[in-house]
C-alpha cells in the first residue's frame, strides 16, 4: 500500500469503468428485547461517490432488517428475492418469520452463486421465538450468528475497537452509543465509507430509525 | 480490480510480507514503543519470537514492520550513523534519527518496502514519534504500522489521550497489540514493549498468558 498524493489515474476518470459499490461500514449488535443496526451512507463508483445518503439498511420483513456491503447491485437483487420469499413463507406459516430463516435463505442464495456474486450482508432482527438475533453472512456464503458483528471495507478498522468495548448484557441506548461510535471511527479512516449514520433498533414494539448527520457524530480526541 | 490502463508490474504484488502489528505512543515525559514477536512466510511462522524494537541509539528504538530484511538493514545502518555523531554531541536528536530513516527510505524507496517507525527522548523536545511510511516524516502523537495496524485504526482513534500517564501508555500499547494479534494472522506470539525516558530506556516482554483477554476468549 503506497501513500501517493497524486494518481496516476486522475488522467482519465475511472469511475465509469469502475463497478458500483457500497464501499461500506456495517454494524449488528444484540441486546436484551432486540438488536441494534448501522450503516454508513456512501456508493462508491471508483474515486466517485455516487450517493451520499444511501440506505444500507433494508426492510426484508416487518422486524428482519439486511445490511449491505460489496456491489450494491448484487446485494440489492439478493435482498429483493429475499424479501418475496420470506413474504410468501410468512403468509404459508400464518405467522412472523424467524429471523434464522432469512439468514438462512440469504446463505443459500449467497453460496450457490458464490462465484458470481460480490456481497457480505449481517441480517438482523426480532422474532418471538429467540428475540434479537444478529447473523452474518459473509463474501462466500456463509453464516453464523454473533452478538455482534461487522462487516465492509471500513470494519477491518474497529475490529480492535468493538473486540475491546462489547460487553454482553449491554442496554438499548449503550448499543446505540456503541454502534454510532464504531461506524464513526471506521468512516474517518475508509475512504469508501462515509456520510451520515444510519441506526436502526428492531424490537418486539416494531422499528425505530434515525439519522446521525454528520456535524453530530461523536468526536474523538485525535480526529 | 487494478486499473487496466496502468497495470502494475507484477513484483509489486510478490513480495514477502512479515505481517506485523508496530506501535509507538508519546506520554508525559517519554515514549513507549510496543511489537508483536511473529514472522512469518505465507502461511508458516518462521520466527515467533522475533523481537521488532530495534536500538538506534541509547533514547532512540525503531520499530520494524514489511519486509525483515530491508528493516533491519535500515536500522543497522541509521544505528551506525547516529554512532559517528556520538562523538560531537550527548544525545542525538530523535528528529535526526528519524530523518537519518527517512533518507534512506525515500532514496532507495523502489526497491525497498519497510516502515520505520521511530520514537524516543530528548533533552530537546522530550518524547517524540516519528512515522517514516515509504519515505515521508512525519511527527505524530503516536503511530501504527503493519499488516494488523488496520485493525486497530479505531481502538486507538477512539482511545488515545494526550498526556497520559508512563503507566497508562504501556496498557494502551499491551491491548493495541493483543486487539490486532487477536484479528490479523500474520501477528502474535509475544509483545515486546520498550518505554524510554530521561533515564533511558527499558525493555519488557509480555508473554501470550499474560496479555489482556477481551470479549470473545
Amino acid at each position: 500500500i503506497v501513500s501517493t498524493f497524486n494518481n496516476y489515474n486522475d488522467l482519465y476518470p475511472d469511475w465509469t469503468q469502475r463497478e458500483v459499490s457500497t464501499g461500506t461500514t456495517i454494524m449488528a449488535v444484540e441486546f436484551e428485547g432486540g438488536v441494534v443496526i448501522g450503516a454508513d451512507s456512501r456508493t462508491t463508483t471508483g474515486a466517485y461517490i455516487a450517493n451520499r445518503v444511501t440506505d444500507k439498511l433494508t426492510p426484508i420483513h416487518e422486524r428482519i432488517f439486511c445490511c449491505r456491503s460489496g456491489s450494491a447491485a448484487d446485494t440489492q437483487a439478493i435482498a429483493d428475492a429475499v424479501t418475496y420469499q420470506l413474504g410468501f413463507h410468512s403468509i404459508e406459516l400464518d405467522e412472523a418469520p424467524l429471523v434464522q430463516t432469512a439468514a438462512s435463505l440469504f446463505r443459500e442464495m449467497c453460496y450457490r452463486y458464490r462465484e458470481e456474486l460480490m456481497a457480505g450482508i449481517i441480517v438482523a432482527g426480532w422474532d418471538p421465538r429467540r428475540g434479537g438475533q444478529v447473523y452474518t453472512v459473509p463474501v462466500g456464503g456463509m453464516m453464523t450468528r454473533q452478538p455482534v458483528s461487522v462487516g465492509g471495507s471500513g470494519s477491518s478498522y474497529i475490529y480492535g475497537y468493538v473486540d475491546s468495548n462489547y460487553r454482553a448484557g449491554m442496554s438499548k441506548e449503550e448499543c446505540l452509543k456503541f454502534t454510532a461510535e464504531a461506524l464513526t471511527l471506521a468512516m474517518e479512516r475508509d475512504g469508501s465509507s462515509g456520510g451520515v449514520v444510519r441506526l436502526a433498533v428492531i424490537s418486539e414494539q416494531g422499528v425505530e430509525r434515525q439519522v446521525i448527520l454528520g456535524n453530530q457524530l461523536p468526536k474523538f480526541s485525535t480526529v | 480490480m487494478s486499473e487496466e490502463l496502468f497495470p502494475e508490474p507484477e513484483w509489486l504484488s510478490e513480495e514477502v510480507k512479515t505481517g506485523t502489528t508496530i506501535i509507538a505512543v508519546t506520554f508525559d515525559g517519554g515514549v513507549v514503543l510496543g511489537s508483536d514477536s511473529r514472522v512469518s512466510a505465507g502461511e508458516s511462522v518462521v520466527n515467533r519470537v522475533m523481537n521488532k524494537l530495534s536500538p538506534l541509539h541509547d533514547k532512540i528504538y525503531c520499530a520494524l514492520s514489511g519486509s525483515a530484511a530491508d528493516a533491519q538493514t535500515i536500522a543497522e545502518i541509521v544505528n551506525y550513523q547516529l554512532d559517528c555523531i556520538k562523538h560531537e554531541e550527548d544525545d542525538p536528536l530523535v528528529c535526526s534519527a528519524a530523518t537519518l530513516v527517512k533518507n534512506i527510505s525515500y532514496k532507495y524507496k523502489e526497491e525497498l518496502s519497510a516502515h520505520l517507525i521511530v520514537a524516543g527522548w530528548d533533552r530537546k523536545k522530550g518524547g517524540q514519534v516519528y512515522a517514516t511510511l515509504n519515505g515521508l516524516l512525519s511527527r505524530q502523537p503516536f503511530a501504527i504500522g503493519g499488516s494488523g495496524s488496520f485493525y486497530i485504526n479505531g481502538f486507538v482513534d477512539a482511545e488515545y489521550r494526550k498526556n497520559m500517564t508512563k503507566r497508562e501508555s504501556q496498557e494502551f500499547v499491551v491491548n493495541a497489540l493483543t486487539l490486532a494479534m487477536g484479528r490479523d494472522g500474520s501477528s502474535g506470539g509475544v509483545a515486546y514493549v520498550v518505554t524510554i525516558d530521561k533515564d533511558g530506556a527499558e525493555e519488557k516482554c509480555v508473554l501470550g498468558n499474560e496479555l489482556p483477554k477481551f470479549f470473545d476468549e
